[in-house]
C-alpha cells in the first residue's frame, strides 16, 4: 500500500498562464507544496498574486485563455493531471477534492432550495437515490451547524453566515479529503468570521479533513494554519509551518506583510510596503520581490532557488 | 415574511407631511432657539441628537406593515478635529446613520445640528452647503468614481458644482490635493481613468476628492476594507496625517476593531440600532464594558499559531431582526449575563464608569 506512506496532495513545478492580447500572463509560475492528510494549509497573497488561479489549476476549473497548463498534481500518490477531463471531473473533483468558491454565500443558485443544492453533488457522484442524498445533507447541516430545516428554505432566506456554512456543507456531502477554501470569510462580520472558523477547526477534528485555505488576511488565517505558504508574484516564496512562521517570517516579503498586519493588543506601530506588486504579464528577471525588497543585494538580480532551512523553505539568497 | 425586504422603502421620503411640517415649524420661529442650544459649547461641531431613523414596510405596495428600526436613539457630539470610529456588525445601523449624517436620508425623530443649525431645518441651499463641508469617502473607490471621467474631471467636480469658477484656481487645488495624497507627478495622472490605478491610487483619489472643497469634516466608510494588507495601513496613515495637518473632524466607519486604535480617539459600538457603549479607544479596548464589545474584540484575530488550537467564544444566535427588535437590551438573547426580568424587560440606560466612558448594560447598574 503506497497510501500510508504517500502524501496526501504533492504540486509539482505547477504552471498557469493566461493567453490575453497583451501577452501571456504568468498568474500560476512553477509552484511546488505538498500537503498531508487533515493538514491545514494556508495560501497567503495580495490580490493579483494568483493565489486564486492556483486553487483553479489543483482543481482544473480552467477559463479558456489557457496558454500553458502543466505540472504534476499527485493525489494519494497518482498524478491527476494524466487524467481526462472528463476522467478527472468523475473521480478527482467533488470526489476526492471541492471547493468552497469565493464568496461562497452568494454562490448559491437563488431558485432551488438549500437543501437541493447541498445534496446534489451526492446525486451526481455518489449514484445514490433523492432521499439518500438528502440524508447526507442533513447529517452535513449537523456538522456545520445549521439547522436542519434550513434544507427547505431558500438562499435569500439565510443570513451571509448560514449561506457560508451551507455552502461549506456542499463541499463536505460526498466526504472528500480535501476542501479548498477560496477567501471563505472575507464578506463577513468578525463574529461570523469567528464562527465559521470554529465550524472548520471542528469538521477537521471530526471529519480528518485537509484544507487549503487561500486568504490575504493573514490574522485570521492563523485560526486554521497547520503549514503557512506565502505567494507572491505567481510564485510561492516561503513554505513553512505556522508556529515558526506567525513568530518569525522568514522571507523579506513575508516579514513586511506580517509587519503590516494592524493588531488589536500591543503597541507596535503597523508599516507598509512601498511599492506595488509587479505585473504578472511580464514579471521581472530576477527576484519578483526584489524592487520592494529591503536587504536587497547584488545576487538578487539572477533568480533565487528554494533553499532549506531547519524544514522550511524559503525562495530567496539571503538563506544561501 | 419573504418579501418584506423587497418592500422597505425609504420612509423618510415617503412620509412628506412629518418631513413638511417639521420645517414649516422650525422656520417660523424655534430656528434661533437651535442655534442657541449649539452655540453654549463652540468646540462641538456636529451634535447627533436622539436620532431615530426608520424606514417603513409596505404590503403589496402600499398599506403600513411596521418600520424597520435602523437607528434607533443614538447621542453623540463630535468635536473640531476630532477622530471617532463607528464599529459595529453589517445590518447595525451604521450606514444608515452614516447616511443620515450625510444628509442623504430625513431622520423620523431627533436631529443632526452641524455648527448651531439643524439639518432638518437647512433650505436646499444651506444643505448644498453644509455638503461641501462634510467630506465622504466611499467603501469601493472603483464604484465610487465614475469610469468615463479622468482624474481630472473627477478632482473638478466638486469644484464645478459649487461655483469655483476660476479654471486656474481648480487647477491648483486639484495639484494642491494631489500632492497631498502623494500622487505625484500630478501630472502623470490627471488624464488616467480610475481603471488605469490600482486600488490604493484609486482611495487616494477618493480621498483627494473629499478633501478638495476644504472640508470641515470628513465621513469615511470602511475605506480600507477593499484593500490589500500592505496597501491598508498606507491609506490609514495618510488619512490620519490629513486628519492631524487640516484639524479635520473625521467619522471613521468601520467593522474592523484592530485598525480602530490607530486613528479614532474616541469609539462607538453600535448594536441593533442602539449605540451601546460609547468610549475614548485605549478604554475600550482595555476594559470593554458590554458584553457585545467584549464578544467582538475576543472575536478578532491576531496572527498567532496558538489560535488553531483553541475554539473561539462567539455568542450564539445573530444580530436581531430590526422590524421587530426585542424588548429591553437588544443583545439579550445573546447575552451570557442576561439579568432575568430586567434586561429583557427594560432598555437599559447609558451608566458611566469613567470619564467619557458610557454603556449602555444593566451590569453597570
Amino acid at each position: 500500500m503506497t497510501m500510508q506512506t504517500e502524501k496526501l496532495l504533492r504540486i509539482e513545478n505547477l504552471v498557469l498562464h493566461f493567453k490575453t492580447s497583451k501577452g501571456s500572463v504568468r498568474a500560476v509560475d512553477d509552484v511546488n507544496f505538498d500537503l498531508d492528510f487533515n493538514e491545514a494549509v494556508v495560501i497567503l497573497g495580495e490580490s493579483g498574486c494568483g493565489k486564486s488561479s492556483l486553487a483553479k489549476a489543483i482543481l482544473r476549473l480552467l477559463p479558456r485563455n489557457i496558454q500553458k497548463y502543466s505540472g504534476k498534481v499527485y493525489l494519494k500518490g497518482v498524478d491527476v493531471m494524466k487524467y481526462a477531463d472528463e476522467e478527472f471531473r468523475k473521480n478527482v473533483r467533488w470526489v476526492e477534492m471541492s471547493l468552497v468558491p469565493q464568496a461562497a454565500m452568494n454562490s448559491l443558485n437563488p431558485v432551488l432550495k438549500v437543501g437541493e443544492q447541498v445534496s446534489e453533488p451526492m446525486l451526481i457522484h455518489g449514484g445514490v437515490g433523492k432521499d439518500e442524498a438528502m440524508a447526507q445533507a442533513k447529517k452535513m447541516f449537523q456538522h456545520v451547524g445549521v439547522p436542519e430545516e434550513f434544507l427547505h428554505r431558500y438562499a435569500f432566506e439565510l443570513s451571509g453566515g448560514m449561506r457560508q456554512r451551507a455552502a461549506i456543507a456542499m463541499a463536505l456531502v460526498t466526504a472528500p479529503d480535501l476542501i479548498i477554501l477560496d477567501e471563505p470569510t472575507s464578506a463577513l462580520d468578525v463574529l461570523t468570521q469567528a464562527n465559521i472558523f470554529n465550524v472548520l477547526k471542528r469538521i477537521k477534528h471530526e471529519l480528518q479533513m485537509s484544507f487549503i485555505l487561500i486568504t490575504h488576511d493573514i490574522a485570521t488565517s492563523s485560526e486554521l494554519a497547520d503549514t503557512v505558504a506565502v505567494m507572491y508574484a505567481g510564485q510561492i516564496v516561503e513554505v513553512g509551518d505556522a508556529e515558526r512562521f506567525f513568530k518569525q517570517p522568514l522571507h523579506p516579503y513575508s516579514y513586511k506583510l506580517m509587519k503590516s498586519v494592524p493588531r488589536l493588543r500591543g503597541t507596535e506601530e503597523p508599516e507598509f510596503i512601498a511599492g506595488q506588486p509587479p505585473s504578472l504579464l511580464n514579471p521581472p528577471t530576477g527576484c519578483r520581490f526584489k524592487d520592494r525588497c529591503p536587504k536587497r543585494f547584488d545576487k538578487c538580480e539572477q533568480e533565487p532557488p528554494v533553499f532549506m532551512q531547519d524544514g522550511r523553505s524559503v525562495k530567496c539568497w539571503l538563506y544561501a | 415574511m419573504a418579501n418584506v425586504e423587497d418592500n422597505i422603502k425609504d420612509v423618510t421620503q415617503e412620509i412628506p407631511v412629518d418631513a413638511s411640517t417639521l420645517e414649516n415649524v422650525t422656520l417660523e420661529g424655534p430656528l434661533e432657539a437651535e442655534s442657541d442650544k449649539g452655540k453654549p459649547n463652540e468646540d462641538v461641531l456636529m451634535s447627533v441628537q436622539d436620532l431615530h431613523v426608520w424606514f417603513e414596510l409596505r404590503r403589496f405596495g402600499f398599506g403600513h406593515a411596521g418600520y424597520v428600526h435602523a437607528v434607533d436613539g443614538v447621542n453623540f457630539d463630535l468635536h473640531n478635529g476630532e477622530a471617532i470610529a463607528i464599529v459595529g456588525e453589517s445590518g447595525c445601523g451604521k450606514s444608515s446613520l452614516m447616511k443620515t449624517i450625510l444628509g442623504l436620508y430625513r431622520p423620523i425623530k431627533g436631529q443632526i445640528v452641524f455648527q448651531g443649525k439643524s439639518l432638518n431645518d437647512m433650505t436646499t441651499r444651506e444643505l448644498k452647503w453644509y455638503r461641501s463641508q462634510v467630506g465622504y469617502i466611499q467603501q469601493d473607490p472603483y464604484g465610487a468614481m465614475a469610469p468615463f471621467m479622468n482624474v481630472e474631471r473627477i478632482l473638478e467636480e466638486p469644484m464645478l458644482i459649487n461655483g469655483v469658477r476660476d479654471k486656474n484656481e481648480r487647477m491648483a487645488r486639484i495639484r494642491q490635493a494631489m500632492t497631498e495624497v502623494k500622487m505625484t507627478p500630478v501630472e502623470d495622472f490627471l488624464p488616467k481613468f480610475p481603471h488605469l490605478l490600482s486600488g490604493g491610487q484609486q482611495q487616494r483619489i477618493v480621498i483627494a476628492r473629499a478633501m478638495i472643497l476644504n472640508p470641515k469634516m470628513l465621513v469615511a466608510d470602511e475605506p480600507v476594507s477593499m484593500l490589500d494588507a500592505s496597501v491598508r495601513v498606507e491609506i490609514l496613515k495618510l488619512l490620519f496625517s490629513l486628519q492631524k495637518k487640516h484639524n479635520l473632524a473625521v467619522i471613521y466607519i468601520t467593522h474592523d476593531l484592530s485598525t480602530v486604535r490607530y486613528f479614532s480617539r474616541r469609539i462607538f459600538v453600535m448594536y441593533a440600532g442602539n449605540a451601546v457603549e460609547k468610549a475614548r479607544t485605549d478604554d475600550l479596548l482595555r476594559n470593554p464594558g458590554h458584553p457585545y464589545t467584549t464578544a467582538l474584540l475576543s472575536g478578532t484575530s491576531e496572527p498567532d499559531a496558538n489560535n488553531a488550537k483553541t475554539f473561539k467564544v462567539v455568542p450564539p444566535g445573530e444580530p436581531p431582526n430590526l422590524i421587530k427588535p426585542p424588548a429591553g437590551c437588544r443583545y439579550h438573547p445573546r447575552c451570557p449575563y442576561m439579568i432575568k426580568g430586567l434586561c429583557d424587560e427594560q432598555v437599559p440606560p447609558d451608566f458611566q464608569l469613567e470619564p467619557e466612558h458610557l454603556v449602555a448594560c444593566w451590569l453597570h447598574k
